[in-house]
């Protein structure tokens, strides 16, 4: 197998774990997220807009981890 | 799904797939990618005050990550960066301001989407040029190679930066990371507004205007532009987000599941650059903002965007 091969099966692997984990977080997350947030916004706005900021930085930070997770344990596994 | 906020039936997927794109281009290309986002969710629907303050939204996640990273590699000018915070604040109010004014007025989306159009075209026709120059200089130095020090680039507009650089009109810094002895703190302040003032009214970073003005009209080197450009980016959206949240314009649902495509497809776009580089990758970029302009033009004549 070519070089260009494996990578591309390594992104394969990579894009099937990390939709998993999407969908995951899809159902858990940010479904229960929908209320609470849409809520905030009609009723408190200097609060939805701290809160705005605080989860797109905190998902930020997390997914990068997270991706960044992924990448290293499936080159160390090809390794 | 639906996303009360904006009150748009979105399905997650198409945001997740048009976040994985942008993710790609930002790490492949190095763009926000503001100029697909942006007309990708006003053809769905979504009324262009949100696509404003939602694109902002998203785009904070991204650039945090990229901004440390270029920190690391030393990429970034704190002092020319803290000196442009003011200008860029500035200009992202004025934006937000602007958007305001035309939300109330009910011209907005002609508006907004007007200028989106002759920026993506803009942008579009620098790249072309650009990047053709660049395949000629190319060429040419095939026959007569002529190396570049690390913290100078060759550029055609080298003059007018010279030029902007030897305006006195005080107080004058000095920029020791960038190489600059002296420049005007008026000169950057304005540079840094013109970039907030995009980004506060069209969305996204607007590192299309930022990145060139500081390397074209502030002579700062590239690699330098990119970083100071990504930790301008930060603070702009950072502050969009707030300031456009704070006046109902942020679904922060839609941002934080278009942001699920663009982290994976960020990781994929920078490992991507191994094998594709140069000035063709800019020249294969050209369309991708004619698309946009496109999408934009078919939202404003289909009157509803769907």
């Amino acid at each position: 197998m070519t070089e260009r091969a494996r990578y591309l099966k390594s992104f394969a692997v990579e894009l099937g774990v990390y939709g998993a984990l999407v969908t995951v977080y899809f159902f858990l997350v940010l479904h229960f997220l929908a209320r609470w947030i849409e809520h905030l916004y009609r009723t408190n706005t200097r609060g939805y807009a701290v809160a705005a900021i605080l989860l797109i930085v905190g998902q930020g930070i997390v997914l990068e981890m997270l991706t960044s997770a992924l990448l290293r344990f499936i080159r160390a596994r090809k390794e | 799904m639906y996303f009360g906020i904006s009150g748009e039936h979105i399905s997650p997927i198409f945001l997740a797939a048009i976040g994985f794109l942008i993710g790609l281009m930002g790490g492949f290309f190095g763009v926000g990618g503001s100029f697909l986002a942006g007309p990708a969710l006003f053809a769905y629907g979504v009324p262009m005050n949100f696509v404003v303050g939602t694109d902002l939204a998203h785009i904070v996640g991204k650039s945090i990550v990229a901004a440390k990273k270029h920190r690391a590699l030393g990429n970034v000018d704190l002092k020319l960066g803290g000196i442009m915070v003011i200008g860029t604040i500035t200009g992202v109010e004025a934006g937000a301001q602007l958007i305001q004014y035309l939300k109330r007025h009910a011209h907005i989306d002609l508006i907004v989407g007007s200028c989106f159009i002759v920026v993506l075209l803009s942008i579009a026709a620098f790249m072309m040029w650009e990047s053709w120059r660049t395949l000629r200089m190319q060429n040419a130095r095939i026959e007569e190679p002529a190396p570049a020090t690390e913290r100078h680039d060759e550029s055609a507009f080298d003059h007018i930066a010279k030029w902007i650089q030897s305006l006195r009109i005080p107080p004058m810094v000095s920029l020791p990371v960038s190489g600059i002895a002296e420049i005007s703190l008026w000169i950057i302040i304005a540079v840094a507004f013109m970039g907030g003032f995009f980004s506060g009214f069209l969305g996204g970073g607007a590192g299309y205007i930022r990145m060139p003005s500081l390397v074209y009209v502030l002579g700062i080197p590239t690699h330098v532009a990119v970083g100071t450009d990504l930790f301008e980016i930060m603070i702009s959206a950072g502050y969009g987000t707030f300031t456009h949240a704070l006046k109902g314009n942020v679904d922060i649902m839609i941002a934080l599941v278009m942001h699920t495509g663009a982290a994976i497809g960020a990781q994929i776009g920078a490992i991507l650059t191994q094998y594709f580089a140069g000035p063709r990758i800019r020249l294969a970029f050209v369309p991708l903002p004619i698309i946009g302009a496109g999408i934009v033009i078919y939202g404003l004549i289909t009157g509803n965007h769907h």
